[in-house]
């Protein structure tokens, strides 16, 4: 079990490095998208047009924030279930997603793909999230903004806590 | 004598009800986070409970919510017989949601059709569970319940005869089945007996329970106290890391069943089992 900091977006290189139980603090750009967003990215995706952002060596962060309040970047930011985006991520990976972040488990067909496609899976401490927000600097919505806290939005983040829960060599603590 | 109470009232108390359980956990549950961070051996588990710990501080210094999730409003009433609303009531604690939820920037997360999915924009509808007791005071209890754990919660339609054993094996299962989509450490409600659906309410009810407070009947209390035990050996832990940290209380509230059922209800918590009281 290591230690890590790591800049976004990831290389192949941090990607082969990790081993589920893994701590990782991460710096650097990432995207939200959660139940809603993925849906709609699939669905976008089905009508062979572009997705609202280059996914290719990206890292999604399965997050539906609170309200900032006046003078806050966001408000209480922490992870979502990730097993709801399953049906959806996949696809996601085979476009080149690299890496996720939620809570919880993935199904085989996920966990598979995770390895196939040599991306990550993390986990953020659920229910944390008044203090995980202190670790995102920047927050601009960049699509599907009528979803509210759904909508996908660009963040910049410093030492974002979290573990690694499935890594690329098969290896999963659940 | 009939004592009159404003819908305007009533809203403003359900306002700020939902602000502060949102940004403030009851002492009881403070107490066995800070507890669970003290007592830990595991190593990534004393880590992440440190950051429960820093969290709950953060939230209730800085106003910002505990959890992003800031749930469904649950909305508990107990009614005096005596009392006299003026005004339509589920209007009254709607209109006190939307104020909570738009003033206290907490997340919207409510949706208007099951399947068409548009969400409501204000947090409406609250779920509202009314009785109607004896006096002229009414006893407000908001549980903003958030679904990572919700979605996990189970009904069990046991049979008399798996008596005991059976309700214990069924809350296991349940835990076991939650593992880290629950956000462990949880708080575990189970409702027993009843019907199909009182055992549900139950189940929820349990969650507003002091978990410090134990059961009045003696069989139930000791059921309470294996159980909180059993489901700390799974020993699944803080996020599912593993840990000695899975649950922190287990409370059961009861009620007279039929003759041809043992109906349990286990409803599913997160360390952020929220809930605010008055009494207006």
């Amino acid at each position: 079990m290591a230690e890590y900091h790591i800049n976004l977006p990831l290389t192949k290189e941090d990607i082969s490095l990790l081993e589920a139980g893994d701590f990782v603090y991460l710096s650097g750009t990432l995207y939200t998208a959660r139940d809603a967003a993925h849906k709609r990215m699939t669905e976008t995706l089905e009508k062979g047009e572009k997705l609202p952002f280059d996914i290719n060596g990206e890292t999604i962060y399965y997050l539906g924030p609170s309200p900032a309040r006046p003078g806050q970047v966001i408000g209480s930011a922490g992870p979502t279930t990730s097993s709801r985006m399953d049906k959806y991520t996949p696809r996601l990976l085979e476009l080149g997603l690299k890496g996720m972040i939620g809570k919880g488990r993935r199904n085989e067909e996920v966990k598979a793909a995770i390895n196939k496609n040599k991306a990550v899976y993390f986990a953020a401490v659920g229910g944390a999230g008044a203090l995980l927000s202190k670790c995102i600097k920047e927050s601009t919505v960049i699509a599907y903004e009528d979803l509210g806290t759904e909508a996908v939005r660009k963040l910049r983040v410093e030492d974002l806590p979290v573990i690694v829960v499935t890594d690329c060599h098969k290896n999963s603590v659940y | 004598m009939i004592r009159e109470v404003s819908g305007s009232e009533i809203s403003k108390a359900i306002e700020e009800m939902c602000i502060e359980a949102n940004l403030s956990l009851t002492d009881d549950v403070r107490g066995r986070i800070t507890k669970a961070f003290k007592d830990e051996t595991g190593f990534v588990a004393k880590k992440i409970l440190s950051q429960l710990v820093e969290n709950m501080e953060i939230a209730k210094n800085e106003s910002i919510p505990i959890c992003q999730d800031t749930g469904m409003a649950v909305v508990f009433m107990e009614i005096g017989q005596d009392v006299h609303i003026d005004g339509d009531l589920t209007e009254a604690v709607n209109e006190g949601v939307r104020n909570g939820y738009e003033r206290g920037y907490l997340r919207k997360s409510v949706v208007k059709d099951p399947l068409i999915r548009e969400n409501t924009k204000d947090n409406t509808p609250a779920i509202l569970h009314v009785s109607l007791v004896p006096g002229d005071k009414i006893k407000i209890t908001v549980a903003p319940k958030g679904f990572g754990s919700e979605n996990m919660s189970k009904v069990y339609m046991l049979k008399p005869s798996d008596g005991e054993e059976g309700v214990k094996n069924a809350v296991l299962d349940a835990v076991k089945s939650a593992g880290p989509n629950a956000c462990p450490p949880m708080v575990v409600g189970v409702g027993l007996g009843g019907d199909f659906e009182l055992c549900a309410i139950l189940a929820k009810k349990a969650l507003t329970r002091d978990l410090d407070r134990r059961s009045e009947k003696p069989h139930i209390a000791r059921i309470e106290e294996e159980l909180l035990k059993t489901l700390n050996e799974t020993g699944i832990g803080p996020g599912g890391f593993g840990g000695d940290t899975t649950v922190l209380g287990v409370n059961i509230e009861t009620y007279p069943t039929h003759i041809a059922g043992l109906p349990l209800a286990v409803n599913i918590c997160c360390h952020v089992n929220r809930h605010a009281v008055r009494v207006l």
